[in-house]
C-alpha cells in the first residue's frame, strides 16, 4: 500500500498483517508505516480491524506478517517486551486499574524505567498537561470523571517516555470541548517532546485535524493513504466519513 | 469473667494465626480468583522441614528464616510448574488439582517424617510475660510474630513499587502488560508469598496443637472462614475475619458448643457467610456478566 | 442374513454390531460377576463387595458432579449418613439389614435435596468450599456429645452381618454379595435410564450452559436439587450397604479423605461416564491394599499423583481412554470396509 513519500527509515513498519479471535480473522493483509515525530491515524468504521491493529502491534493478540519497530522485529516479542522498546499503549476503555490511586496509576506507567529522578520529574511534566489529575492525584481512579480517566490513561502511557504512542479511540464517550483540549495537548506532546503518535478514531474529522497521515480501513484492509490533507479531500471519505 | 476475658485473649492469638492463613488465601484469590485448597498442608510441610532442621540442630529463629525461603520457593515452584501449565479453565479440573496437591503434601509429610505426633519448639520463654495469667507467652509471641508479619506485608504492597506491581497485575492483567509488568511473574511472586506466609503461622501454631501431618486440616478451615467473613478479596479484612473467628471458636466452644463441635462452628460461619452475605463484610459485590 | 439386516460394511451396520457386542460383553460380566463369590475366597468376595459398594456411590457422586458439573468435596457425609442409619437400624433398633438400605437412600434423598436448595446459591470454588466443610467436620459431628447416645461416640457400633435367608447354602460374605450385587444392578440401571433420556440430558445442558438451558425452560433450580438429592440417595445406600459389608462404624472412617477417595474414583474411572464407576470403584478399593505394604502414607500420594496426572494427561479418566481407543480401532478397522461399500 502506499506509503508515505519520502520515508527512508521509518518508525514503524508493518506489512502484511493478520491477526484475529479464535476462527474469527479480522486483519487481511494490513500495510502502513509511521515516520518518526509525525503523527498518523487509523480510520475506519466499527469492525473494520482499527483496535485489532493496535492490539496486535503490542502482541496482546498474536500477529502474523512483519512489524518492525526502530529498525527491529517486534511481532514475535511478547506485550511486556514491546514495551520496554518504547511503545506506550492506551488501550480502548483506557485499562485503569480503577482500585489505585491517581498516582499510583502513573507511577505503574513508568515502571519499566531505571531513572528514578527522572521518573519524579515526569509527574510534574504531566501534572502539568493535565492538573486536573493533580488535584486527584490520591483519589481512587476509578471515581474519576471519564474525561478524566482518560486523562489519566494518557499520562499513564507519556510516563514511559515512550518514542511511540499508541491510542485507541481517545475521544469514545467524551464532549467535543474535552476531545478538543485533549488533542490540543496530543499536539503539543508531538512537537516538544517528538513522540510519535498513532492514532485509532472514529472520529474522522477530528483525527484529520490532528494528524499529519491518515490510513483508512475496511474490512480489514488498508483502502486509502495519504497526507491528512489530501484524505480530508478525498470525496469518498467526505461522503462516508466527514458527512459532506 | 475470668475465663471469658482468657478464652477471649486466647482466641486472638489463635485468631492471628488463622487470620495469616486467611491472608495467603485471599492472596491467591485476588490473584487468581482460586480459592487454594492446599494451604494448609503446604504450611504443614514447611513446619515439618523447620523442625527437621532444629532436629538437626539448626538454631530456631536460623531455621525460622530458612523455612521461609524454602516456603517460599516451594510456592513459586508450585505455580510455575503445576498452575501455570494447567491449559483448562474448567473449575472442576482445578478444584482436583488443588485437592490433589493437597493430598500429595499430606503423604509425603507423613512419608517423610511418620504420623507420630511430634513436639515443635516455641521460640519464646516458659514463663508467662508481664506476670499476667491470661495468655502463654507464646500465645504472646505468636501474635507478636502475627502482627509483624502482617506489618511488613502491608508495607511492601503500599509502598514498594514491586508491591505495587504485583497489586496491578493482581487486579488487571491486561493493563499490566501494557505497562512492562511480566504478569506470570507476579503470580508466581504471589503464590511464593502466599506459602512464606503459611509457613510461619504453621511454625506458630504447631507448639500448641503439636506437630503432626493433619494438622492443619482444621486451621484451613477456620481460615476460609475467615477470609470469607473478611471478604475474599479483601486483606485487611482476612486479618478482621481472622480475630473475629478465632473469638467465636473459643467463646462459642467454651460457652455454647463444647469443644469437640468447635470446628461445626467454622463449618457454619463457612455456609453462613456464603449463603446471607458472600461478599463479606469488606469485600466488592463480585458481579458476572452474561 | 435376513433382508432387513443394513447392509454389511455400512456404518449402520457397524453401529449395529458394536451395540450387539457390548451386550454380550455385559452379559458376561454380569454372569461373571454372579459367578466370582463361589470361585474365589470369602475375604476376595468381601472385598468385591465393597467394590460394588463403592460403585454405587461412585454413580452417585458422578451424576451430581460429573453430570451436573455441582462439585461436592463432601460425599463421605452421605456415606457416613447412610452407614449410620444401617447400623442404628440394626444395631438400636433391632431391624433387619434389608430395611435399612431403602430408609438409608430415602434420608438420604431429602437431605441430599435440602442441601441442594442453598447450594444453588454457591458455584464452583464456593460449592467445593461449603461441601469441604461438611467433609472435614462430619467426623465432629458424628462424635459430639449430643448425639453420643445414637451413634456410639469415637467407639462407634459394631454391627452382626447377617446369615443367608431360607437356609441357603451360603456363607454370610456370600449372601452378602449377591444382596449387593442386586441392589447394584437395580441402581445402574435406574441410573442409565436417568442419564440416557431427558433428565440426563437437562442435566448436562445445565452444567455445560446454565443460561441457556434455563432460556430453553428447563427448571434448573429444581434439576440442580434433585440431582443433589439423588446423588445424596446413591451414596447413602451405598453407605449402609458398605456398613453391614465391614460391620462396623465410627465417626473417623467418614472424614474428608472419604470424599477425597469418591472424588478420585470419578475422577480415575471418568467423569460423566457409568462404567467409569467400576474402574474408579476397583482403584479405591485395590489400590489402598497394594500400597498400604510400601508406606501408610503411599495410598495418598498415589491418589494425588493419579489427580493431578490424570488431569494433565486423561482428563477423561480410563473410560473416556478406553472410548478414545475403541473409536481409533473401529475407524481404522471400518476404513476397508467403507472402500468396499463404495
Amino acid at each position: 500500500m502506499n506509503v508515505p513519500a519520502a520515508m527512508n527509515k521509518p518508525l514503524l513498519d508493518v506489512v502484511d498483517l493478520h491477526a484475529g479471535y479464535g476462527l474469527t480473522r479480522v486483519l487481511h493483509g494490513i500495510s502502513f508505516a509511521l515516520a518518526e515525530g509525525s503523527i498518523t491515524t487509523l480510520l475506519g468504521a466499527n469492525g473494520a480491524g482499527k483496535t485489532t491493529t493496535l492490539r496486535a502491534l503490542c502482541a496482546m493478540i498474536r500477529p502474523q506478517g512483519q512489524v518492525t519497530f526502530d529498525g527491529q522485529r517486534i511481532d514475535a516479542r511478547a506485550t511486556e517486551d514491546i514495551v520496554r522498546l518504547g511503545i506506550a499503549h492506551v488501550p480502548e476503555g483506557r485499562g485503569t486499574f480503577v482500585h489505585l490511586s491517581t498516582e499510583e496509576n502513573l507511577r505503574l506507567g513508568a515502571y519499566v524505567r531505571k531513572d528514578r529522578a527522572a521518573v519524579e520529574q515526569d509527574f510534574d511534566r504531566v501534572y502539568g498537561y493535565f492538573p486536573r489529575l493533580a488535584e486527584r492525584r490520591h483519589q481512587q481512579a476509578g471515581t474519576l470523571s471519564g474525561g478524566e480517566q482518560q486523562m489519566l490513561a494518557v499520562s499513564r502511557a507519556l510516563m514511559l517516555r515512550p518514542r511511540l504512542l499508541l491510542l485507541d479511540e481517545p475521544s469514545f464517550g467524551l464532549a467535543p470541548l474535552i476531545v478538543g483540549e485533549l488533542f490540543a495537548i496530543l499536539r503539543a506532546i508531538n512537537e516538544r517532546e517528538r513522540v510519535s503518535i498513532l492514532l485509532v478514531e472514529q472520529n474522522a474529522a477530528m483525527a484529520l485535524d490532528l494528524a499529519d497521515h491518515a490510513y483508512l480501513i475496511e474490512t480489514g484492509r488498508v483502502v486509502l493513504s495519504g497526507t491528512s490533507h489530501d484524505v480530508k479531500r478525498n470525496d469518498a471519505v467526505r461522503a462516508s466519513y466527514l458527512g459532506y | 469473667m475470668d475465663t471469658f476475658v482468657h478464652q477471649v485473649l486466647a482466641g486472638l492469638a489463635t485468631g492471628g494465626i488463622y487470620a495469616s492463613v486467611a491472608l495467603a488465601l485471599v492472596m491467591i484469590h485476588q490473584a487468581t480468583h482460586l480459592l487454594n485448597f492446599a494451604q494448609g498442608e503446604m504450611a504443614m510441610f514447611s513446619t515439618y522441614i523447620a523442625w527437621a532442621l532444629i532436629n538437626a540442630g539448626v538454631p530456631y529463629w536460623a531455621a525460622f528464616f530458612l523455612t521461609i525461603g524454602f516456603a517460599f520457593v516451594l510456592g513459586l515452584a508450585i505455580q510455575h510448574f503445576v498452575m501455570r501449565n494447567i491449559r483448562s479453565t474448567s473449575v472442576l479440573q482445578l478444584v482436583i488439582v488443588f485437592i490433589g496437591l493437597l493430598v500429595i503434601f499430606n503423604s509425603v509429610a507423613g512419608w517423610l517424617f511418620t504420623y507420630t505426633i511430634k513436639v515443635f519448639p516455641s521460640p519464646f520463654p516458659k514463663e508467662s510475660l508481664f506476670g499476667q495469667k491470661y495468655l502463654s507467652s507464646h500465645e504472646l509471641g505468636a501474635i507478636g510474630v502475627t502482627l509483624v508479619v502482617l506489618t511488613l506485608l502491608w508495607a511492601f504492597f503500599r509502598f514498594t513499587e514491586l508491591g505495587l506491581a504485583m497489586r496491578a497485575a493482581a487486579q488487571n492483567p491486561t493493563s499490566s502488560r501494557l505497562v512492562g509488568i511480566r504478569v506470570a511473574w507476579m503470580l508466581a511472586l504471589g503464590w511464593g508469598l502466599a506459602a512464606a506466609i503459611g509457613a510461619i503461622a504453621g511454625m506458630m501454631v504447631a507448639p500448641i496443637v503439636y506437630l503432626d501431618p493433619n494438622m492443619m486440616a482444621g486451621i484451613l478451615l477456620y481460615a476460609f472462614a475467615a477470609a470469607l467473613i473478611g471478604g475474599i478479596d479483601s486483606p485487611g479484612g482476612a486479618v478482621v475475619g481472622g480475630l473475629l473467628v478465632g473469638v467465636l471458636e473459643n467463646v462459642l466452644g467454651a460457652y455454647v458448643v463444647g469443644n469437640e463441635l468447635k470446628l461445626g462452628v467454622a463449618l457454619v460461619l463457612i455456609i453462613g457467610v456464603l449463603l446471607v452475605k458472600p461478599s463479606g463484610l469488606f469485600g466488592s459485590v463480585q458481579v458476572t456478566r452474561v | 442374513m435376513s433382508a432387513i439386516a443394513p447392509p454389511v460394511g455400512t456404518p449402520l451396520a457397524a453401529a449395529a454390531s458394536a451395540r450387539r457386542l457390548r451386550l454380550i460383553g455385559l452379559a458376561v460380566i454380569i454372569v461373571a460377576a454372579c459367578v466370582l463369590p463361589f470361585v474365589v475366597s470369602n475375604y476376595r468376595t468381601f472385598q468385591f463387595t465393597l467394590v460394588l459398594v463403592y460403585a454405587i456411590a461412585l454413580l452417585g457422586l458422578n451424576i451430581l458432579t460429573g453430570y451436573n458439573g455441582q462439585i461436592s468435596l463432601g460425599h463421605g457425609a452421605f456415606y457416613a449418613i447412610g452407614a449410620y442409619v444401617a447400623a442404628i437400624m440394626m444395631d438400636r433398633m433391632g431391624m433387619p439389614y434389608w430395611a435399612t438400605v431403602p430408609v438409608a437412600g430415602g434420608l438420604c434423598l431429602v437431605v441430599g435435596f435440602l442441601f441442594g436448595l442453598p447450594a444453588l446459591r454457591l458455584e464452583g470454588h464456593y460449592l467445593a468450599l461449603a461441601t469441604f466443610a461438611l467433609g472435614v467436620t462430619m467426623p465432629q459431628l458424628l462424635k459430639n456429645k449430643y448425639v453420643e447416645h445414637w451413634t456410639g461416640g469415637v467407639q462407634g457400633i459394631v454391627i452382626v452381618k447377617p446369615d443367608a435367608p431360607f437356609g441357603l447354602k451360603l456363607s454370610p460374605d456370600q449372601w452378602l454379595y449377591l444382596f449387593t450385587l442386586a441392589i447394584t444392578v437395580v441402581m445402574f440401571v435406574i441410573g442409565w435410564n436417568l442419564i440416557r433420556g431427558r433428565v440426563g440430558r437437562a442435566l448436562v445442558a445445565i452444567r455445560d450452559q446454565p443460561i441457556a438451558a434455563s432460556a430453553m425452560g428447563i427448571d434448573t433450580a429444581l434439576y440442580k436439587s434433585l440431582a443433589f438429592g439423588v446423588s445424596a440417595m446413591y451414596t447413602g445406600v451405598a453407605g449402609a450397604l458398605g456398613a453391614i459389608a465391614i460391620q462396623f462404624v465410627a465417626p473417623d472412617s467418614f472424614g474428608v479423605g472419604l470424599s477425597i477417595s469418591l472424588l478420585t474414583g470419578i475422577v480415575i474411572g471418568g467423569l460423566a461416564s457409568i462404567p467409569g464407576a467400576f474402574f474408579g470403584a476397583l482403584f479405591i478399593q485395590f489400590i489402598p491394599n497394594i500400597a498400604d505394604q510400601i508406606s501408610k502414607a503411599a495410598p495418598w500420594a498415589i491418589y494425588g499423583i493419579f489427580l493431578i496426572g490424570f488431569m494433565f494427561l486423561m482428563p477423561m479418566g480410563i473410560n473416556g481412554a478406553i472410548r478414545l481407543g475403541w473409536a481409533r480401532m473401529r475407524h481404522r478397522h471400518s476404513k476397508p470396509a467403507q472402500r468396499e461399500g463404495g
